[in-house]
Order: structure tokens, then sequence, then C-alpha cells
């Protein structure tokens, strides 16, 4: 079958690249395989926690690719294999526990399992992946996927698990009475098992698909031939709803399916949907209930005599692990260590890490440098591309720790305790369990916190964290604060214990959790009101992290960043440039300062004692320094800043602190730097040397009436701007690749810039009462 | 003897039956699909540190309930 290619562009996400140098596969290959008629498909589905991934990942190798759906914020994962001589795609579906579908996020795996989607091929072959230690709810799934009427196998996985507790499972017995649905067990793992569930896949593909019969009681069975009598009648020439969705027309209380699927007249539908329910109850199937009695009573006659347990459940070493690791204090305690371990080194080893990119970029930047001609175009290849690119991989350091030890969590089975541990907490807020790990990593920075929210199913939970998430201060403020607190904020201690300086920064990271809260609380009884999501979540037991699904996971979150967020940052880097470096300083003025460079150039030939060669060599930085502040106040942003003083007035900021903000929305670490350019200081401002001459700088300047610019409000009310302020195109971009939309960037930057110029103008004017 | 009560008013390590769950809401129906049905055999293990949510085993796994979601849940204690 042909399918229509990608709405999207998708990534090709070739890891083995990032690792080895391999020659890359020609780009046609996608093209092909979706063009050959001998290509099969194979849907991968099964519950969360069921290591259904690491199967992916065993089947597929190195070679996937990570898109998303048009539409939706499901990730589409797909992956290749060959079986004999057949090329086979694979469709990663997200874990779920039932294919009931409620908003159009969950409608995707259906979409894909049924071949209603233009995007994707239907499956020749649904691959379910089995816990064998919970098989029961397991194959609640299962049964819901054998009525789509496509060929089944199930790989059952965590065996291991399962012979730990004395489970004992009969096979032949299993596939027997789940219709002849081959059941192969696999380690995915250690890579055991992979060949017969390849040879399992092929031959159920071959042929036609089990027949098994509905679970369901004979009067629900009845109202489903009914009403699909009802729509074929409506739906002349229409080809058929598939009898799994007219049985969820029925069981979906939500409504959701009556406005997507049916095409017939809603409020028609709606009545026949709702007479069918009372009528079904009074049969005693009362409508949802009747479909977990139907399957858990189907999977209990499967089980029956296939699986063996002991009499007394047996205590295994992960269960022994819960008791301690779920305990209100020692859970506590170790939580607390653990979330402090996982902070401290997103925060402290992602450091060295990010000076030596920083480091490699300057060396690379200072060898174009010398390698090009002066002129506009080595400064849009310095500043601009190089700078660019820069910003983008300085933050892989701290995306590859954060999930790395996510990864870790996750793959053990933590991360769901950690969400159970926290859950009372952030349900004040209006969100769950679930958000607290994300807003804990946007302390270090928001790109992986933003990022990490995809663990959050319900979609406004999810999009509320991502709003608040970028208000956490993050490691890129501190150099702000360290340098404003340090020149403004006096050094004394109240009550000779707690220091000024340590309660203003204390006071900053408050602000923007407080800041978060009201922002979530907002958002929770607004944009994103609903009935609170159900918390319903399963505590998986705990097992070894797979050291590959850990890799691969934490690669593929580096490598999507660096594709998705890449382009935008360097482009909106190269615009920065532009706007920077335009126009020149008049030609005239430009000369001066170079003839006296060069007069000062020429005496220091001259000069032999060393001092006066010194003193020459600093003149020289201060004339250079002074022609690139001329430069940048001429430049359009310097234009900028001089037209937006009176909006900044009110802040106690003059144009010059405006332009260097304003200079500072695409990534808010430059401001310090800008600062050193803006007050004529150059941008060599960092070490101490350089943040002391910064500091004394800032302490002289001057409004043009000879009052000091910057006073202790002043320096508050930069900082409180700093700490509300979306200022970062990078986590604007995460933000996009997160959401699948550009309305949700935009939003963030609009409400966080007004909460900044609002926190900043209270911060200022607060200030200044309290002063005089 | 046996008496019925809330899934939310078990102390933990009590065992009991569910009699009946509120489908309802969202949350109902959920739990029904992790296997919360009448007849299932459920057992308080854990309470979080701060009061909320609880931890049952049931089916051979662990499942983590809000207080309020476990109120909608009947059960019978013997």
């Amino acid at each position: 079958m042909a399918a229509a290619p990608p709405a999207r562009p998708t990534d090709r996400v070739r890891l083995a690249a990032l690792l080895l140098p391999i020659p890359p596969p020609e780009p046609t290959l996608a093209m092909a395989i979706a063009a050959d008629p001998q290509t099969r498909t194979v849907a991968l589905i099964g519950n969360p926690n069921t290591g259904k991934s690491t199967v992916f990942g065993a089947l597929s190798g190195v070679q996937q690719r990570v898109g998303n759906y048009p539409g939706v914020t499901v990730e589409k994962k797909t992956g290749r294999m060959t079986i004999g001589d057949r090329r086979w795609t694979l469709i990663d579906l997200p874990g779920t526990y039932s294919l009931a579908p409620r908003s159009p996020d969950e409608m995707v795996a259906v979409d894909v399992l049924l071949g209603r989607r233009a995007d994707t091929p239907g499956p020749d072959a649904v691959l379910c992946v089995v816990d064998a230690t919970n098989l029961e709810r397991n194959l609640y799934l299962v049964s819901q996927v054998l009525e789509l009427g496509r060929p089944a196998v199930v790989a059952l996985t965590m065996t291991d698990l399962a012979e730990e507790r004395g489970v004992a499972i009969d096979l032949d017995r299993l596939r027997d009475r789940l219709g002849g649905v081959p059941v192969v067990p696999v380690q995915a793992h250690r890579r055991k098992g992979l060949d017969a569930l390849k040879a399992a896949l092929a031959e159920a593909a071959d042929r036609p698909p089990a027949v098994v019969e509905s679970p369901f009681p004979e009067p629900f069975r009845e109202e489903v031939a009914a009403l699909e009598a009802w729509l074929a009648e409506r739906r002349p020439g229409g080809p058929p709803l598939p009898r799994y969705l007219v049985e969820r027309l029925l069981l979906d209380l939500s409504g959701y399916l009556e406005g997507v699927v049916a095409q017939v007249d809603p409020a028609e539908l709606h009545d026949r949907v709702v007479s069918s329910r009372a009528r079904l109850a009074e049969a005693g199937c009362p409508v949802p209930a009747v479909e977990a009695m139907a399957r858990y009573g189907w999977a209990a006659g499967v089980l029956d005599g296939v699986v063996s347990r002991p009499d007394q459940p047996r205590m295994t070493t992960g269960d022994r692990v819960d008791r301690v690791l779920t305990h209100r204090v020692w859970g506590t305690v170790i939580f607390v260590a653990l979330m402090a371990m996982m902070f401290q080194a997103v925060f402290t080893w992602a450091g060295p890490a990010m000076d030596l990119i920083d480091a490699g970029v300057g060396w690379l930047a200072e060898a174009v440098e010398g390698a090009m001609a002066e002129g506009a175009l080595r400064s849009l290849v310095v500043d601009g591309v190089i700078a660019g690119v820069g910003g983008v991989i300085v933050f892989l350091p701290q995306i590859f720790i954060l999930f790395f030890f996510l990864g870790i969590l996750e793959d053990c089975g933590y991360l769901a305790r950690a969400a159970y541990l926290m859950d009372r907490l952030m349900t004040r807020l209006g969100l769950s369990g679930k958000s607290f790990i994300p807003l804990l990593s946007s302390f270090a920075c928001a790109i992986p916190g933003v990022m990490a929210t995809r663990v959050i199913e319900d979609r406004r939970d999810r999009m509320t964290t991502i709003l608040v998430a970028p208000l956490m201060s993050c490691s890129a403020r501190l150099p702000v604060y360290t340098l404003l607190i340090a020149a403004f904020i006096p050094p004394a201690a109240i009550g000779g214990v707690l220091s000024v300086q340590a309660a203003t920064m204390v006071g900053l990271y408050s602000v923007g959790v407080v800041a978060a809260a009201g922002v979530a609380w907002a958002l929770k009884r607004t944009v994103f009101r609903g009935p609170t999501p159900p918390f319903v979540m399963e505590l998986p037991a705990y097992k070894w992290p797979s050291p590959r699904v850990v890799i691969f996971r934490m690669l593929d979150r580096g490598w999507s960043f660096v594709r998705r967020a890449g382009t935008i940052i360097v482009a909106v880097s190269v615009v920065m440039w532009a706007l920077l470096y335009y126009p020149r300083l008049p030609e005239r003025e430009a000369d001066r300062y170079e003839q006296e460079v060069f007069a000062l150039e020429a005496a220091r030939e001259r000069a032999d004692d060393p001092d006066r060669v010194a003193e020459l060599q600093a003149r020289i930085a201060a004339i250079e320094a002074r022609a690139l502040g001329e430069q940048q106040r001429n430049s359009l942003l310097g234009r900028a800043g001089r037209m937006i003083e009176p909006a900044v007035r009110p802040l106690g900021w003059d144009w010059r602190i405006g332009a260097a903000a304003l200079a500072s929305f695409p990534a808010r670490e430059v401001v310090v730097a800008t600062l050193g350019v803006v007050f004529d200081i150059g941008t060599d401002v960092e070490g101490e040397e350089g943040a002391s001459r910064l500091q004394s700088a800032l302490r002289e300047a001057r409004w043009p009436d000879g009052r000091p610019l910057f006073s202790v409000p002043v320096a508050l009310s930069i900082m409180v701007f700093f700490a509300l302020c979306a200022q970062c195109v990078s986590t604007l971009a995460v933000i996009r690749r997160e959401t699948n939309s550009w309305a949700w960037p935009a939003f963030s930057f609009a409400y966080m810039t007004a909460l900044a110029y609002l926190g900043a103008l209270l911060a200022y004017q607060l200030g200044s009462l309290l002063a005089a | 003897m046996t008496t019925t009560a809330r899934l939310s008013d078990l102390t933990v390590g009590q065992s009991a039956r569910v009699v009946a769950v509120d489908a309802t809401g969202d949350a109902g129906v959920r739990a029904m699909e992790m296997g919360l049905i009448p007849g299932t055999e459920v057992t308080l293990v854990a309470v979080a540190p701060l009061g909320d949510p609880l931890v049952f085993e049931l089916r051979g796994y662990r499942l983590s309930l809000r207080k309020a979601e476990a109120a909608g849940v009947e059960v019978s204690v013997s």
C-alpha cells in the first residue's frame, strides 16, 4: 500500500552517527520504504512499564525516527528491521492501559491500529507487549486489540521477574485460549527471543487474524449490532465504521467519539446512544462498567489453568525495597537526597562541560577571525553563526545529565514513586505529582525541564507545567544576580546571622516560585480549566535499568533538541547580530577611533619601559571598548533602546539598561557582557578582575543630570525583571517543539514579559518608597 | 461478619473486596480499566508522607489512588 508522505518532516535520529563515524545511509531510504509494496508494517502497543521501548529498540536497532503526528502532541516513533529478505517498518505507539480514546491524543493509537490515518500505513500485524507478572491487567488491552481485526502477536516480557515471584505460565495453553495468537517470551535487554518474535510476526502477517469472540454479554452485542445497522443506513456508500468504534460510541461517556467518528447528525446520534445505554442499564449491563467486567471476566477465563501462583505471595527484593522507598519517613529522606543529588549534578557537573564548550567555541571563533578579512562577513560568521551554534550546543551537557538521571529513575520504576510522594504538595497548585520533577529540573535549566513534561499524560496539566517551568530561576540567571548583588546590595548581616546578600538571592528564587504558583493557579482556572484529571497510577515493580534504554533516551533527547530547536536559535542569533551590527558608525567617527588606536600602537612599539607599554595597552583597550560601545549605541538595537526609554523609566532604568535588556532577549546570559559593552568596558568582563571593573563602571554610571544611575531599587528592579522574563529563545523553541504549535511559545513570551515588567515596576517603586 | 466501607477508609495492611465503583467520573473509569472492579481483592499497602495519595495492591501489582478517588469505591471488609 502506498502511504502518503508524512505531513511534516520527521527527524532522522541516527544515534550511531553520534557515536561512531559511519557514513550516513542514502537519504531516499524513507521514501523507498513508503513506496515499496513489499514492506510490511507492525505496530507495537502495550501497557506502560512493560519494556515496550526496550523491545522496540532491540528490534529496530539504532535506526529510529522521531517526529510528531500533526495536530496533536503525540510523538511518532518509527523504526526499521528486516525479517528474511523483507523490510518491515515498526511503529511504536504510546504506552496505554486501554484503547478508550477520550481526546485527539488518545485517538492516534486507535486510528493507527485501524489504518485510519493518511500519514501512517495500516499495520499488517500488531505486536502486543505484555508483562508476565501482570497478565490480567495486560490482557485487558490485548482483548481490545484482538477486536480490531488485525493479526496479532504477543511478546511476553518480565518472565524472569515472574519466575522470581513463583508464577508459572503455560504458554501453549495461553496461545490456544487466545485463539492461536502466538505468545513469544522475550528478554529484549539480553536480546533473547527476538528471532522467535520476528518469525512469529512474519507468519502472523501472512495469515488472517485470529477469530476471537466478543467478550461482551449478549445484550451489549445486540445494541452494537443495532447501532451498526443504524449508522450504515445513515452513511450510505461510505465505508462502514469499524465495529470496535461502534462499541466505543456506546462506551465513551465523554462524548468525544460521537463528535469525531460518526459523520451523522450529532444530536440524533446522541439520543440514540443515550437510549441504548438506558436499555443496557436495565438489562444489567451498565455503561461503562460493562466493559471492565466483560474484559476482566474474559481475562480470568483465558488465564484459568494457564497461570499458577504460589499459595503465599513471595516477597521479592523489589517489594522489600519498595517498603523502604514508599515509607513515610525513609521514603521522604531518600527522595530528598536523590533529588538533591540529581539537581546538584545538573547544576554543577554541567558547568565544566559548558565551560569546555564555551572555550571550544571561543577558540573556533578566534581561528575564524584570524583566517578571514575584517568586515561584515567575518562578523556575521563569528558573532552570528558561530555564537549561535555555540548557544545551541552549550545546553547539551545539562540535557544529557538530566535525562541520564531521569532515564535511570524512569527505567527502574522510581519516577512513579516520586510523583506519588509529591502529589499532595502539587495538588495545591492544581497540578499533580508528575509535574514535580520537570519543575525541579527547571531550576537548573528550563529546556530539559520542559522536555521532561512528557511523563504527564493529562494535556492541561502538561501545558500548565510547560508554561510555568521557565519562571524557575535557571542557572543562566545566576550571573546577573551575582553581579548586581555584589555591586549594590550591602554585605551586611541582619542580626549578625542572615546575610542581606544571601537573603536577596533567596528572595529572587522565591519570586520565580511564587509567580509560577500564581500563574499555574490562574491557568488552571481559566485556559486549562476542567475536571481534576485522575491520578490513578501504577507503581511498577522495580528492575535494574537497562543501560541501552537509558543512553538511547539521553542521546535522543539531546539530538532532538539540536535538530528542532537548533535552527531557530541560530536564526535568532543571526538576526540579533544584524540588529547590533547595523547601521555602522559614520566613517569619520570610526576613522577617528582607528587613528587614535593607530597612534597609540605606534607609541607602544617605540616604548621600551614595560610600565609604559602596559599603560598604552590599557589606553588602547579603553578606546576600543569605547568604539564598540559607540557602535552598539548607534546600532538598530541601541536606537530601539533609546526609543523605549520612556517605557523603562518607571522601572528606574535609563536607555542603556533598556538596550542591554533588549539585547538579552535571545539568551539572558549575554546580559553581563552586554552591560560591559554598553558601559564602555568591552566584552571582557569574565573573571574577578573583569567583574570588579564592570561593577565599578556601573557604580559610576550617571544620569545626564549627574545623579547616580544605579541604586538598590534599580538593581532590584533589574534582577526581578530577569527573574521573571522569558529571555531565552532556546526555551521558547523547545516549547514550540513540545506543544507542536507557535501559539504557546508566543503566549509564554507575552505573559512572562508582562509579568517581568510589572514585577520590576513594583520592585523599583516600592524600593524607592522604602528608601526615601 | 462483613461490613461495607469506602476504599479510602482502610488502614495500612487491611484487605477488602470491591463491591461497587462510582464510574460517573474519569477516575472511576480509569480505576476499572486498571482492574478495580466488583469482586477484586484489594489491600492498602502505604500512605504518602503528606497523607495522600494511597497505594493499593491488587491483581499482583501496585496502584496509587488519591483519597478522593478511593472514596468512590465501595468495599466489603471481613
